[in-house]
Protein backbone atom coordinates (compact mmCIF):
# COMPACT_ATOMS: atom_id res chain seq x y z
CA UNK A 1 0.00 0.00 0.00
CA UNK A 2 1.87 3.31 -0.69
CA UNK A 3 0.86 6.80 0.83
CA UNK A 4 -0.73 7.81 -2.23
CA UNK A 5 -3.29 5.24 -1.84
CA UNK A 6 -3.72 5.71 1.41
CA UNK A 7 -5.38 9.07 0.47
CA UNK A 8 -7.26 7.98 -2.20
CA UNK A 9 -10.57 6.59 -1.59
CA UNK A 10 -10.32 2.77 -0.57
CA UNK A 11 -11.61 0.05 -2.80
CA UNK A 12 -12.53 -3.14 -1.17
CA UNK A 13 -9.71 -5.84 -2.19
CA UNK A 14 -11.05 -7.84 -5.30
CA UNK A 15 -9.06 -10.90 -4.08
CA UNK A 16 -11.48 -10.84 -1.29
CA UNK A 17 -14.48 -10.36 -3.50
CA UNK A 18 -13.19 -13.08 -5.60
CA UNK A 19 -12.88 -15.29 -2.77
CA UNK A 20 -16.36 -15.08 -1.29
CA UNK A 21 -18.25 -15.57 -4.98
CA UNK A 22 -16.31 -18.73 -5.01
CA UNK A 23 -17.06 -19.91 -1.90
CA UNK A 24 -20.43 -19.55 -3.35
CA UNK A 25 -19.87 -21.61 -6.14
CA UNK A 26 -18.06 -24.11 -4.94
CA UNK A 27 -19.79 -25.23 -2.39
CA UNK A 28 -22.78 -25.28 -4.81
CA UNK A 29 -20.59 -27.66 -7.45
CA UNK A 30 -20.35 -29.72 -4.00
CA UNK A 31 -23.54 -29.64 -3.25
CA UNK A 32 -24.50 -31.51 -6.85
CA UNK A 33 -21.65 -33.75 -6.32
CA UNK A 34 -23.31 -35.59 -3.35
CA UNK A 35 -26.65 -35.86 -5.53
CA UNK A 36 -25.38 -39.84 -5.38
CA UNK A 37 -27.32 -39.71 -2.27
CA UNK A 38 -30.73 -38.94 -4.27
CA UNK A 39 -32.14 -41.65 -2.48
CA UNK A 40 -32.94 -39.84 0.86
CA UNK A 41 -36.34 -39.11 0.13
CA UNK A 42 -37.20 -42.75 -0.28
CA UNK A 43 -35.18 -43.68 2.62
CA UNK A 44 -37.06 -40.96 4.93
CA UNK A 45 -40.38 -42.23 3.69
CA UNK A 46 -39.75 -46.04 4.49
CA UNK A 47 -37.78 -45.07 7.82
CA UNK A 48 -41.37 -43.24 8.61
CA UNK A 49 -43.19 -45.85 7.85
CA UNK A 50 -41.56 -48.15 10.31
CA UNK A 51 -41.68 -45.70 13.13
CA UNK A 52 -45.20 -45.67 12.54
CA UNK A 53 -45.75 -49.26 12.77
CA UNK A 54 -44.63 -48.30 16.44
CA UNK A 55 -45.35 -44.80 17.47
CA UNK A 56 -48.00 -42.54 15.56
CA UNK A 57 -45.52 -39.81 14.05
CA UNK A 58 -45.98 -36.95 11.32
CA UNK A 59 -44.33 -36.66 8.74
CA UNK A 60 -42.34 -33.75 9.40
CA UNK A 61 -41.32 -34.95 13.13
CA UNK A 62 -38.81 -37.21 11.08
CA UNK A 63 -35.79 -35.76 9.57
CA UNK A 64 -33.25 -36.55 7.60
CA UNK A 65 -29.95 -34.72 7.31
CA UNK A 66 -26.27 -35.31 5.66
CA UNK A 67 -23.69 -33.40 6.81
CA UNK A 68 -20.29 -32.50 5.74
CA UNK A 69 -17.69 -32.40 8.51
CA UNK A 70 -13.95 -32.17 7.54
CA UNK A 71 -13.66 -36.07 5.95
CA UNK A 72 -16.62 -37.14 7.45
CA UNK A 73 -19.97 -37.25 6.23
CA UNK A 74 -22.58 -37.70 9.09
CA UNK A 75 -25.93 -39.15 8.30
CA UNK A 76 -28.23 -37.68 10.87
CA UNK A 77 -31.74 -39.03 11.57
CA UNK A 78 -33.96 -36.97 13.72
CA UNK A 79 -37.64 -38.43 15.40
CA UNK A 80 -38.87 -36.22 17.30
CA UNK A 81 -41.73 -38.44 19.51
CA UNK A 82 -45.24 -37.37 20.27
CA UNK A 83 -45.92 -35.61 23.67
CA UNK A 84 -46.96 -38.28 26.17
CA UNK A 85 -51.19 -38.05 25.97
CA UNK B 1 -1.21 -33.33 -14.17
CA UNK B 2 -4.99 -32.14 -13.84
CA UNK B 3 -6.84 -28.77 -13.97
CA UNK B 4 -10.15 -28.73 -16.04
CA UNK B 5 -9.19 -25.26 -17.44
CA UNK B 6 -6.68 -24.44 -20.05
CA UNK B 7 -3.37 -23.01 -19.96
CA UNK B 8 -2.70 -23.17 -16.55
CA UNK B 9 0.45 -24.60 -17.10
CA UNK B 10 -0.36 -28.42 -16.90
CA UNK B 11 2.07 -29.24 -19.91
CA UNK B 12 5.35 -27.01 -18.20
CA UNK B 13 4.63 -29.00 -15.34
CA UNK B 14 4.43 -32.24 -16.16
CA UNK B 15 7.41 -31.56 -18.17
CA UNK B 16 9.37 -29.76 -15.12
CA UNK B 17 8.30 -32.82 -12.85
CA UNK B 18 9.23 -35.21 -14.80
CA UNK B 19 12.52 -34.20 -15.59
CA UNK B 20 12.63 -33.33 -11.78
CA UNK B 21 12.07 -37.11 -10.91
CA UNK B 22 14.18 -38.26 -13.68
CA UNK B 23 17.16 -35.80 -11.97
CA UNK B 24 16.68 -37.75 -9.02
CA UNK B 25 17.32 -40.93 -10.48
CA UNK B 26 14.20 -42.64 -10.41
CA UNK B 27 13.06 -44.09 -14.69
CA UNK B 28 10.23 -41.55 -15.45
CA UNK B 29 8.09 -41.44 -18.75
CA UNK B 30 5.74 -38.19 -19.17
CA UNK B 31 2.55 -38.93 -21.88
CA UNK B 32 0.86 -36.79 -23.69
CA UNK B 33 -2.88 -37.03 -23.59
CA UNK B 34 -3.87 -34.54 -25.75
CA UNK B 35 -4.48 -36.49 -28.58
CA UNK B 36 -4.64 -33.78 -31.97
CA UNK B 37 -2.95 -31.25 -30.11
CA UNK B 38 0.26 -32.72 -29.53
CA UNK B 39 2.49 -29.90 -27.36
CA UNK B 40 4.47 -31.43 -24.91
CA UNK B 41 7.10 -32.61 -27.42
CA UNK B 42 7.75 -28.86 -27.77
CA UNK B 43 8.08 -28.31 -24.31
CA UNK B 44 10.16 -31.31 -23.42
CA UNK B 45 12.80 -29.99 -26.77
CA UNK B 46 11.84 -33.37 -28.74
CA UNK B 47 9.49 -32.19 -31.64
CA UNK B 48 11.85 -33.52 -33.94
CA UNK B 49 12.35 -37.12 -33.16
CA UNK B 50 8.77 -37.97 -32.25
CA UNK B 51 8.09 -41.34 -34.91
CA UNK B 52 5.45 -43.30 -33.61
CA UNK B 53 2.79 -41.70 -30.87
CA UNK B 54 0.64 -42.85 -28.34
CA UNK B 55 -1.96 -44.29 -30.02
CA UNK B 56 0.02 -46.00 -32.62
CA UNK B 57 1.17 -47.97 -29.52
CA UNK B 58 -2.12 -48.64 -28.13
CA UNK B 59 -3.41 -49.69 -31.56
CA UNK B 60 -0.14 -51.99 -31.72
CA UNK B 61 1.24 -50.39 -35.02
CA UNK B 62 4.18 -49.76 -33.00
CA UNK B 63 5.71 -51.28 -29.78
CA UNK B 64 7.09 -49.50 -26.63
CA UNK B 65 10.69 -48.65 -27.97
CA UNK B 66 9.80 -47.22 -31.17
CA UNK B 67 7.57 -44.98 -29.48
CA UNK B 68 9.28 -43.63 -26.25
CA UNK B 69 11.67 -40.62 -26.57
CA UNK B 70 14.53 -40.91 -24.55
CA UNK B 71 15.68 -37.65 -22.96
CA UNK B 72 19.19 -36.29 -24.28
CA UNK B 73 19.88 -34.58 -21.22
CA UNK B 74 18.42 -36.72 -18.32
CA UNK B 75 19.24 -39.97 -17.74
CA UNK B 76 16.29 -42.22 -17.04
CA UNK B 77 13.48 -39.64 -18.39
CA UNK B 78 11.22 -40.79 -21.55
CA UNK B 79 8.29 -38.81 -23.68
CA UNK B 80 5.69 -40.65 -25.01
CA UNK B 81 3.79 -37.86 -27.42
CA UNK B 82 0.45 -37.45 -28.39
CA UNK B 83 -0.91 -38.25 -32.03
CA UNK B 84 -1.12 -35.50 -33.88
CA UNK B 85 -3.68 -36.59 -36.55
CA UNK B 86 -6.10 -39.25 -34.72
CA UNK B 87 -9.50 -38.51 -33.59
CA UNK B 88 -9.08 -38.56 -29.72
CA UNK B 89 -11.52 -41.52 -29.59
CA UNK B 90 -8.69 -43.26 -30.61
CA UNK B 91 -8.00 -43.55 -27.06
CA UNK B 92 -9.76 -46.17 -25.08
CA UNK B 93 -9.58 -47.19 -21.45
CA UNK B 94 -8.62 -50.81 -22.39
CA UNK B 95 -5.78 -49.54 -24.89
CA UNK B 96 -4.69 -47.15 -22.37
CA UNK B 97 -4.29 -49.51 -19.52
CA UNK B 98 -2.20 -51.88 -21.48
CA UNK B 99 0.11 -49.32 -22.38
CA UNK B 100 0.50 -48.38 -18.41
CA UNK B 101 0.70 -52.19 -17.85
CA UNK B 102 3.92 -52.39 -20.13
CA UNK B 103 5.56 -49.26 -18.89
CA UNK B 104 5.18 -50.69 -15.78
CA UNK B 105 6.42 -53.77 -16.65
CA UNK B 106 9.76 -52.12 -18.32
CA UNK B 107 10.77 -51.03 -14.76
CA UNK B 108 9.03 -47.30 -14.71
CA UNK B 109 8.45 -45.99 -11.34
CA UNK B 110 6.84 -43.08 -12.43
CA UNK B 111 4.12 -42.37 -15.15
CA UNK B 112 3.13 -38.26 -15.20
CA UNK B 113 -0.08 -38.25 -17.72
CA UNK B 114 -0.17 -34.85 -18.92
CA UNK B 115 -3.92 -34.60 -19.10
CA UNK B 116 -5.65 -32.46 -21.65
CA UNK B 117 -7.74 -29.66 -20.66
CA UNK B 118 -11.41 -29.63 -20.21
CA UNK B 119 -13.74 -32.58 -18.37
CA UNK B 120 -14.12 -34.45 -21.50
CA UNK B 121 -12.60 -38.47 -22.44
CA UNK B 122 -9.34 -36.86 -22.97
CA UNK B 123 -8.89 -35.85 -19.32
CA UNK B 124 -11.01 -38.39 -18.50
CA UNK B 125 -8.53 -40.74 -20.34
CA UNK B 126 -5.40 -39.26 -18.56
CA UNK B 127 -6.70 -39.32 -14.58
CA UNK B 128 -8.56 -43.14 -14.91
CA UNK B 129 -5.39 -45.18 -14.12
CA UNK B 130 -3.82 -42.44 -11.49
CA UNK B 131 -2.64 -43.42 -8.22
CA UNK B 132 -1.89 -39.79 -7.02
CA UNK B 133 -3.35 -36.19 -8.98
CA UNK B 134 -1.89 -33.01 -8.64
CA UNK B 135 -4.26 -30.43 -9.90
CA UNK B 136 -2.84 -27.32 -11.58
CA UNK B 137 -4.43 -24.06 -10.36
CA UNK B 138 -3.86 -20.24 -11.10
CA UNK B 139 -5.14 -18.11 -8.47
CA UNK B 140 -7.72 -16.69 -10.77
CA UNK B 141 -11.21 -17.20 -10.23
CA UNK B 142 -11.98 -19.32 -13.42
CA UNK B 143 -8.98 -21.86 -12.74
CA UNK B 144 -10.05 -22.67 -8.68
CA UNK B 145 -13.46 -23.33 -9.65
CA UNK B 146 -12.44 -26.10 -12.33
CA UNK B 147 -9.83 -27.39 -10.31
CA UNK B 148 -12.74 -28.23 -7.86
CA UNK B 149 -14.69 -29.70 -10.83
CA UNK B 150 -11.97 -31.76 -11.57
CA UNK B 151 -11.68 -33.08 -8.12
CA UNK B 152 -15.48 -33.95 -8.22
CA UNK B 153 -14.45 -35.98 -11.14
CA UNK B 154 -11.40 -37.86 -9.63
CA UNK B 155 -12.75 -38.51 -6.57
CA UNK B 156 -16.39 -40.27 -8.69
CA UNK B 157 -15.18 -41.54 -12.20
CA UNK B 158 -11.42 -42.88 -11.58
CA UNK B 159 -10.49 -46.58 -11.32
CA UNK B 160 -9.71 -46.39 -7.64
CA UNK B 161 -13.38 -44.44 -6.87
CA UNK B 162 -15.08 -47.02 -9.49
CA UNK B 163 -13.24 -50.25 -7.67
CA UNK B 164 -13.63 -49.30 -4.36
CA UNK B 165 -10.08 -48.94 -3.74
CA UNK B 166 -8.48 -46.00 -1.25
CA UNK B 167 -9.21 -42.57 -3.28
CA UNK B 168 -6.59 -40.93 -5.47
CA UNK B 169 -4.27 -39.01 -3.80
CA UNK B 170 -5.01 -34.97 -4.70
CA UNK B 171 -2.33 -32.36 -4.19
CA UNK B 172 -2.39 -29.02 -4.96
CA UNK B 173 0.02 -26.73 -6.76
CA UNK B 174 -0.64 -23.39 -7.59
CA UNK B 175 1.10 -21.89 -10.35
CA UNK B 176 1.78 -18.36 -12.06
CA UNK B 177 1.98 -16.66 -8.72
CA UNK B 178 2.88 -13.23 -7.62
CA UNK B 179 3.56 -12.63 -4.71
CA UNK B 180 2.80 -8.59 -5.31
CA UNK B 181 0.08 -8.87 -6.32
CA UNK B 182 -1.15 -11.11 -3.44
CA UNK B 183 0.03 -8.24 -0.83
CA UNK B 184 -1.65 -5.33 -2.99
CA UNK B 185 -5.15 -7.33 -2.39
CA UNK B 186 -5.40 -8.32 -6.22
CA UNK B 187 -4.89 -11.36 -6.35
CA UNK B 188 -5.79 -14.70 -4.11
CA UNK B 189 -3.31 -16.04 -1.59
CA UNK B 190 -2.14 -19.44 -1.26
CA UNK B 191 -4.18 -19.51 1.70
CA UNK B 192 -7.54 -18.58 0.29
CA UNK B 193 -7.15 -20.95 -2.58
CA UNK B 194 -5.64 -24.04 -0.01
CA UNK B 195 -8.91 -22.94 1.90
CA UNK B 196 -10.89 -23.02 -1.34
CA UNK B 197 -9.71 -25.99 -2.96
CA UNK B 198 -9.57 -27.97 0.47
CA UNK B 199 -7.05 -30.73 -0.60
CA UNK B 200 -2.99 -30.79 0.43
CA UNK B 201 -0.39 -28.03 -1.27
CA UNK B 202 2.46 -29.57 -2.69
CA UNK B 203 3.78 -26.28 -4.04
CA UNK B 204 3.77 -22.63 -5.42
CA UNK B 205 5.23 -21.76 -8.38
CA UNK B 206 6.05 -18.16 -8.77
CA UNK B 207 5.23 -16.03 -12.45
CA UNK B 208 8.29 -16.30 -13.73
CA UNK B 209 9.68 -14.47 -17.78
CA UNK B 210 11.62 -17.92 -17.42
CA UNK B 211 8.98 -20.53 -18.09
CA UNK B 212 8.55 -18.77 -21.83
CA UNK B 213 11.86 -18.49 -22.38
CA UNK B 214 12.30 -22.37 -21.25
CA UNK B 215 8.82 -23.04 -23.75
CA UNK B 216 11.01 -20.98 -26.27
CA UNK B 217 14.26 -23.69 -25.84
CA UNK B 218 12.48 -26.43 -25.74
CA UNK B 219 13.90 -27.09 -21.87
CA UNK B 220 12.10 -28.15 -18.66
CA UNK B 221 12.16 -25.17 -16.54
CA UNK B 222 13.64 -27.20 -13.83
CA UNK B 223 16.81 -27.38 -15.65
CA UNK B 224 17.20 -23.64 -15.07
CA UNK B 225 18.49 -23.72 -11.88
CA UNK B 226 19.07 -20.31 -10.92
CA UNK B 227 14.99 -19.24 -12.23
CA UNK B 228 12.79 -19.31 -9.12
CA UNK B 229 10.15 -21.09 -10.97
CA UNK B 230 13.05 -23.66 -11.75
CA UNK B 231 14.06 -23.78 -7.92
CA UNK B 232 10.11 -24.02 -7.06
CA UNK B 233 9.55 -27.30 -9.38
CA UNK B 234 12.35 -28.64 -7.32
CA UNK B 235 11.07 -28.21 -4.38
CA UNK B 236 7.97 -29.49 -5.40
CA UNK B 237 9.19 -32.72 -6.79
CA UNK B 238 11.33 -33.20 -3.33
CA UNK B 239 8.10 -32.55 -1.46
CA UNK B 240 6.09 -34.95 -3.83
CA UNK B 241 9.09 -37.37 -2.82
CA UNK B 242 8.39 -37.27 1.44
CA UNK B 243 10.85 -34.26 2.02
CA UNK B 244 10.22 -31.57 3.85
CA UNK B 245 10.71 -28.32 1.81
CA UNK B 246 9.21 -24.68 3.05
CA UNK B 247 7.82 -22.77 0.56
CA UNK B 248 9.62 -19.66 -1.65
CA UNK B 249 8.56 -17.16 -3.61
CA UNK B 250 5.21 -16.77 -1.74
CA UNK B 251 6.36 -13.44 0.05
CA UNK B 252 6.51 -10.04 -1.98
CA UNK B 253 10.21 -8.20 -2.44
CA UNK B 254 10.36 -5.33 -0.20
CA UNK B 255 9.08 -2.38 -2.20
CA UNK B 256 12.13 0.68 -1.90
CA UNK B 257 11.40 3.65 -0.45
CA UNK B 258 10.16 5.69 -3.59
CA UNK B 259 7.75 3.05 -4.95
CA UNK B 260 6.41 2.42 -1.33
CA UNK B 261 5.84 6.42 -1.57
CA UNK B 262 4.45 6.76 -4.80
CA UNK B 263 2.55 3.10 -5.79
Amino acid sequence: MSLISYFRETKPSSAKLAKERLQVVIAHQRGERNSRYEFLPAMQREVLEVIRKYIPVDQEQVQVHLEQEGDYEVLELNVTLPDKP
Amino acid sequence: MTSGKGGVGKTTTSAAFATGLALRGHKTVVIDFDVGLRNLDLIMGCERRVVYDFINLVQGEANLNQTLIKDRRVEGLYILPASQTRDKDALTREGVGQVIDELKAADFEYIVCDSPAGIESGAQMAMYYADEAVVVTNPEVSSVRDSDRMLGIIASKSRRAEQGDEPVKEHLLITRYAPARVSDGDMLSVDDIVELVGIGLLGVIPESESVLQASNAGQPVILDEKDPAGQAYSDVVARFLGEQVPLRFVEAVPKGLLKRLFG
